[in-house]
């Protein structure tokens, strides 16, 4: 089947213009670059078409691992699941690409810019396609450097830096409970193929596998910006906007939900692991939308919002609808990539304005744009019949009948959806135009993918009917039965979302900020994300650097203690003296951290040999 | 055990890497004033002559002495185990000596530094370090530390004027002297005790009968403990390793962090696995632990605060040097072969980055802070994407050997039940990321500075310096296995 | 029988290896400190002899030999290190060779 050649074409691609591009000219970048992605679509197509999907398909190439009993291949293989993942990152994938040559067009280091996104396809597909753990850890690391790549595309912006590298270190915090899980798994299973362990799930302790559960639980919120570790996505929005929509929306932020979902066999036997997930993301889906309320900047509501949405997903995965889930997860890569190349086509006409208070009026001005993103915004408020509602109602669903409290804090976080997204919307396009810019629409080569992703936002529920489709795959969960009545109430619930946004921000436009006004206290905090940000930085940055600046006394380098034999030397050296036991540059304070070192060796093997029994 | 056969000519073929590289730094001493009007190149190329020379020679004992069948590779009756552990650690530091000649050449010139010394005792160094791979005996043992410090120590002042190198080579000689007269102290005890100094032997006598005093023996383990954790820099004895890496000039740092600690780790292997492994299984995880603990805190918490990159790679070096302690606190042979395979890694994802650092410090090493780093990817985009390999292997990023290296390791550790210390050691092997990152941030994302403005196009040596660690830390990266087989094949020492 | 005890000698040793150890920590002289290394490798050929000497076996001759080799070769490297020091800095001040910490 060649199921290599999927990850490989943007491999390639990143290639070529990795290495040639500088020379290439931008018509020939795009080729390249649009080229291998919509050529590794044609052959997932032409792949699944081919295909028997109810059995999986395992490709092995090479032996990766050999070590003891512990034999780990590079394999690829292709079933129900993975088939849905290929076609949104390909098929979104290749849409994002085709966008980015006319919003990029413009920019510096274009080259480089596509031979990032061809990198991070390559390893998301190899994520999505990966036979075992091992393989979906490489492109799980895989597209996390490229996300922090991209988000720092922009490297005169001091803030991208920063972005660049929290999303990268708090992801380091998700990879480590991660690697901890394949260890685990490794322990315990003795494998770390999907069909080895899946297959073995069955009849282990319920202990082992909600431990492992749980692990798996903390990289995935690393990765899809969960409770507490979801603090770089909205940051991460620094990158170019092409980037926001591709990784930070549509695909690589939904990882973790593909990777709960892969590891289901585990999980269904381990129901407190599940409870873990459930009540996660209900957390994150509130907590994420309440901000989403108060922000200002365009891409930033989407952000939040994004967080959210990946709480709903968690939702699915936690109360067991597994298929609704990754249902969801699909209908929202609709939606959130349309809302995010809306959002840069309004950017882009206002050449790079992202406050929405200098916005307004922008209906009339860029029709086309505000028409696509109108559709998105339906869908993603849970409006029948368009796609949102149908993914966020099988969650509900799902929810409702692990646990009622769920169904309604997540129909209450509908609402707020309804109401942060037409707020958007409205202040964007109603009203009066509020800014010095001369809006352009954007051009065909940006319009038309949009098009196609509202055609798919809107009509996306009905085509791709996923839980049916994924059926057969996830075997042994339970089905929820339909329940009419919820379904009313969620919908009543995006309706009076948006209803009430329609109030405030467009029929009687003073009463927003009067509102605010007199809640003050929580808008402030609601404004500024809850401190979050400022809390971590007090409570684990600063203690982290300033704990290991004080214990190891560190911080200047040996040219500046050359140059300070002056007053404020001196009396840092005498401020440090205590502390700078180890690294005095004394030899012979040195030798005494020898001998000191090799007495506490002395000790503690004398010490235990003794303990022992002299023999 | 003494020698009481005349020499033999397998004897001679299982030492014929340490002959060679005797032979030809002793040549190029005696060559000296002859060669040195004509070329300054010269040196180098005969230096690479005898390391390619003596990489085919280990091969050969290897294979031709007939070591490759276990139980068949003693010489010099038993002095020496020439067994595939020996071989695989002779191949990795000749390797690093490949290395450090090819990263050398431009460094001497710049700074205008005699060359035929510099190769001969690097040619000493890595003779020395072949000693100890493959020595079974504590004098062995003893003699090749102390030929490939001696050496080493005066590699690490080798700019005799710059003020730093004078002081790192003085730090290193005296501590590291120091820290080897209780390694001796430990032999002595060693002798005392079993009235013999062959590892083999002593582990027949620990095995036996009548075992000796597990204090007596332990303090002797203890004592040469120090020695070889200093060699190694692990906790408690780390505290040499970031001023004398500051001081010495890059190539010389890159060789230290690379060979004399892969040299040591062999011998650390060699005799805990060995010799005191009958008696060892009390304290060695406690000890083990300890320092594998403290090197990897101490190594990677120092490392986010510096803003020298050879200072920087020094903690960091420390903090590997805790990694690989963790796989020596597994015991088994599972560990030894871990070990093995990170060393490797190691060794070429550190000398790769040292050399990156060694071309863009220019003349006197004037560049040596992170901020120099910037915008090196918009001058010289090989050079960064080279570093770039480097990097994520030394953070442990998939496809790299660097992440293996780590997953065998902590592997090893669990399956010897360490549970604390791998979670611990993911830990801050999820802490050290961060100043990795802190220099492609620089490369990547910022304008470019005076260093990266100034830098000079790659020449070939450094360039082929720079290729075969990259090429080499994605092959083990992708394929593993080829190394790792032969490590755990070897990791069964002979006893 | 006026022999001396074989613990006598290694005691000796011991005591000896301990004042090179604390001749390294409190002197300041870098050639003392130096000679304080010297020291203490032979005490440790004092131990050598000793154990040889107890069980009448021959190796630790050689050993002491080995290491007094060694030794000479360690001065002669040493000496130079700090000749060059000397020569850049002018002292054997070993406190004030203290450019590089942290």
């Amino acid at each position: 089947m060649q199921l290599w050649l999927i990850p490989l074409l943007p491999l390639a691609g990143f290639l070529i213009n990795g290495v040639f591009g500088r020379r290439y000219s931008k018509s020939l970048v795009n080729a390249v670059a649009i080229g291998s992605v919509v050529l590794s679509f044609a052959w997932v197509v032409k792949t699944l078409l081919g295909v028997d999907l109810n059995t999986a398909h395992t490709e092995h190439y090479f032996t990766w691992i050999q070590s003891g009993t512990l034999s780990i291949g590079a394999d690829f293989a292709v079933d129900r699941l993975t088939a849905v993942m290929l076609l949104v990152v390909t098929g979104i994938g290749s849409l994002i690409h085709i966008y980015a040559i006319g919003y990029m067009a413009h920019e510096g280091g274009y080259y480089r810019f596509f031979a990032y996104l061809n990198l991070f396809m390559f390893f998301m597909l190899v994520l999505v396609l990966g036979a075992n753990y091992l393989v979906l850890f490489v492109g799980w690391e895989g597209v996390g450097l490229c996300s922090y790549l991209l988000i720092g595309f922009y490297f005169d912006k001091k803030i991208a830096t920063n972005a660049g590298n929290k999303a990268f270190i708090v992801n380091r915090i998700g990879d480590f409970g991660f690697s901890l899980a394949m260890f685990y798994i490794v322990r315990n299973f003795g494998s770390l193929d999907f069909g080895t362990v899946f297959g073995q799930a069955a009849g282990k302790s319920e202990a082992v596998l909600t431990t492992i559960g749980l692990l798996l639980l903390v990289g995935a919120c690393g990765k899809s910006a969960q409770l507490p570790l979801y603090v770089w996505l909205p940051d991460a929005m620094a990158g170019p906007t092409p980037v926001s929509a591709l990784i930070h929306a549509a695909t690589m932020v939904t990882a973790g939900v593909y990777m709960c979902a892969r590891s289901f066999p585990i999980y269904v036997h381990a129901p407190d692991a599940m409870s873990a997930i459930a009540i996660v993301g209900i957390a994150t889906a509130f907590f994420a939308a309440t901000i989403g309320l108060a922000q200002n900047d365009i891409k930033k509501v989407f952000a939040y919002s994004t967080v959210s949405q990946l709480g709903y997903m968690f939702v699915g995965v936690g109360c067991g609808a597994f298929s609704a889930g990754i249902y969801h997860l699909m209908t929202h890569a609709f939606f959130k990539a349309l809302l995010f190349l809306g959002s840069g086509s309004v950017i882009h006409a206002l050449s790079g304005e992202q406050d929405m208070r200098n916005m307004g009026g922008l209906r009339k001005k860029i029709k086309w744009t505000f028409l696509v993103m109108m559709c998105a915004a339906v869908a993603i408020a849970g409006i029948p019949p368009f796609s949102g509602f149908f993914s966020k109602d099988a969650i509900l669903l799902a929810a409702y009948a692990h646990a009622p409290w769920m169904y309604w804090l997540g129909t209450l976080t509908a609402g707020m959806t309804a109401f942060y997204v037409f707020r958007a919307m409205f202040m964007t396009f109603f009203g009066d135009y509020r800014g010095h810019q001369h809006p352009h629409e954007s051009g065909p080569v940006m319009l038309i993918p949009l098009a196609i992703l509202a055609v798919l936002s809107l009509a996306g529920g009905y085509l791709f009917k996923v839980p049916e489709f994924l059926r057969p795959f996830f075997v042994g969960v339970e089905e929820v039965p339909e329940n009419f009545n919820l379904m009313i109430y969620s919908s009543l619930a995006g309706v009076a979302g948006i209803a009430l946004a329609w109030l405030m921000y467009v029929a009687k436009l003073g009463m927003a900020d009067s509102f605010a006004g007199s809640m003050k206290g929580l808008y402030t905090l609601v404004y500024n994300k809850y401190f979050v940000d400022e809390i971590y930085d007090a409570a684990v940055v600063k203690p982290l650097v300033g704990g290991s600046r004080l214990v190891l006394w560190k911080g200047m380098d040996a040219g500046f203690i050359d140059g300070m034999v002056n007053g404020a030397g001196a009396r840092a050296r005498n401020l440090g003296s205590v502390l700078r036991l180890m690294q005095s540059g004394n030899i012979r304070s040195y030798a005494t951290w020898v001998l000191l070192g090799s007495l506490g060796v002395i000790a503690v093997i004398v010490g235990i040999a003794s303990a022992g029994g002299i023999r | 055990m003494l020698v009481n056969s005349f020499v033999s000519t397998p004897d001679l073929i299982r030492f014929l890497p340490e002959i060679i590289l005797t032979i030809m730094g002793t040549f190029l001493m005696v060559m000296d004033p002859i060669l040195q009007r004509r070329s300054s190149y010269a040196f180098g190329h005969l230096s690479l002559l005898a390391l390619v020379g003596a990489l085919g020679g280990s091969v050969y004992a290897y294979t031709e002495g007939g070591c490759s069948v276990p139980q068949s590779c003693p010489a010099f009756g038993g002095m020496l185990m020439v067994d595939g552990f020996a071989t695989f650690f002779r191949v990795l530091v000749i390797v690093v000596g490949i290395l450090t000649v090819l990263s050398s050449y431009r460094f001497l010139q710049r700074e205008d530094a005699e060359t035929s010394e510099y190769h001969a005792l690097l040619l000493f160094s890595i003779a020395g370090q072949c000693l100890m791979a493959a020595s079974n005996d504590l004098i062995m043992v003893f003699i090749g530390i102390e030929i490939s410090s001696i050496a080493s120590y005066v590699m690490a002042g080798y700019l005799r004027d710059d003020k730093r190198a004078n002081e790192a080579a003085l730090k290193y000689f005296l501590l590291g002297s120091f820290a080897t007269a209780f390694f001796l102290y430990g032999v002595a005890l060693i002798y005392g005790a079993t009235g013999s100094i062959n590892l083999s032997t002593v582990r027949g006598i620990l095995m036996g009968p009548d075992v000796p005093s597990s204090v007596f023996i332990g303090l002797a383990a203890a004592l040469m403990f120090v020695g070889l954790a200093f060699k190694v820099s692990a906790s408690p004895f780390q505290i040499w390793a970031p001023d004398v890496y500051q001081g010495a000039p890059t190539p010389v740092a890159a060789f230290l962090s690379a060979g004399p600690k892969a040299a040591a780790f062999a011998v650390f292997l060699r005799i805990f696995m060995t010799a005191f492994e009958p008696m060892s299984a009390s304290w060695q995880p406690w000890l083990f632990g300890i320092s594998a603990l403290l090197s990897m805190v101490i190594g990677n918490f120092a490392a986010l605060l510096q803003s020298n990159v050879k200072r920087m790679l020094a903690y960091s070096s420390i903090a590997h040097a805790g990694y690989v302690m963790v796989a020596l606190t597994a015991r088994s042979e599972i560990g030894t072969s871990a070990a093995m395979f990170y060393l490797a890694a190691y060794a070429f994802m550190n000398v790769g980055a040292f050399a990156v650092v060694s071309h863009l410090s220019g003349k006197g090493e004037r560049y040596q802070t992170v901020d120099d780093f910037a915008g090196l990817a918009q001058k010289q985009p090989l050079t960064a994407a080279l570093l770039t390999i480097f990097m994520l292997s030394l953070i442990g990023v998939p496809l790299t050997g660097g992440f293996f290296g780590k997953f065998y390791i902590f592997k090893a550790a669990l399956e010897s039940h360490l549970v604390w210390l791998t979670v611990l050691g993911l830990l801050t092997s999820a802490v050290a990321a961060y100043y990795y990152l802190r220099i492609l941030v620089m490369m990547y994302m910022h304008e470019p500075s005076k260093a990266s403005s100034e830098v000079e196009p790659l020449s070939l040596g450094l360039g082929t310096a720079l290729m075969i660690p990259a090429i080499g830390t994605l092959f083990l990266g992708i394929f593993p296995n080829w190394v790792l087989d032969f490590a755990v094949k070897s990791a069964t020492l002979v006893k | 029988m006026s022999e001396i005890p074989i613990s006598w000698f290694l005691t000796l040793s011991a005591i000896l290896f301990a004042l090179g150890v604390a001749g390294f920590l409190f002197r300041r002289n870098i050639i003392t400190v130096f000679m304080s290394i010297e020291l203490m490798l032979n005490a440790v050929n004092l131990s050598f002899i000793t154990f040889s000497y107890k069980l009448q076996k021959v190796d630790g001759h050689l050993l002491a030999f080995f290491v007094m080799v060694v030794a000479a070769a360690e001065a002669a490297v040493g000496l130079a290190i700090i000749l060059t020091v000397f020569k850049n800095r002018a002292t054997l001040n070993i406190d004030e060779i203290d450019s590089m910490k942290n």
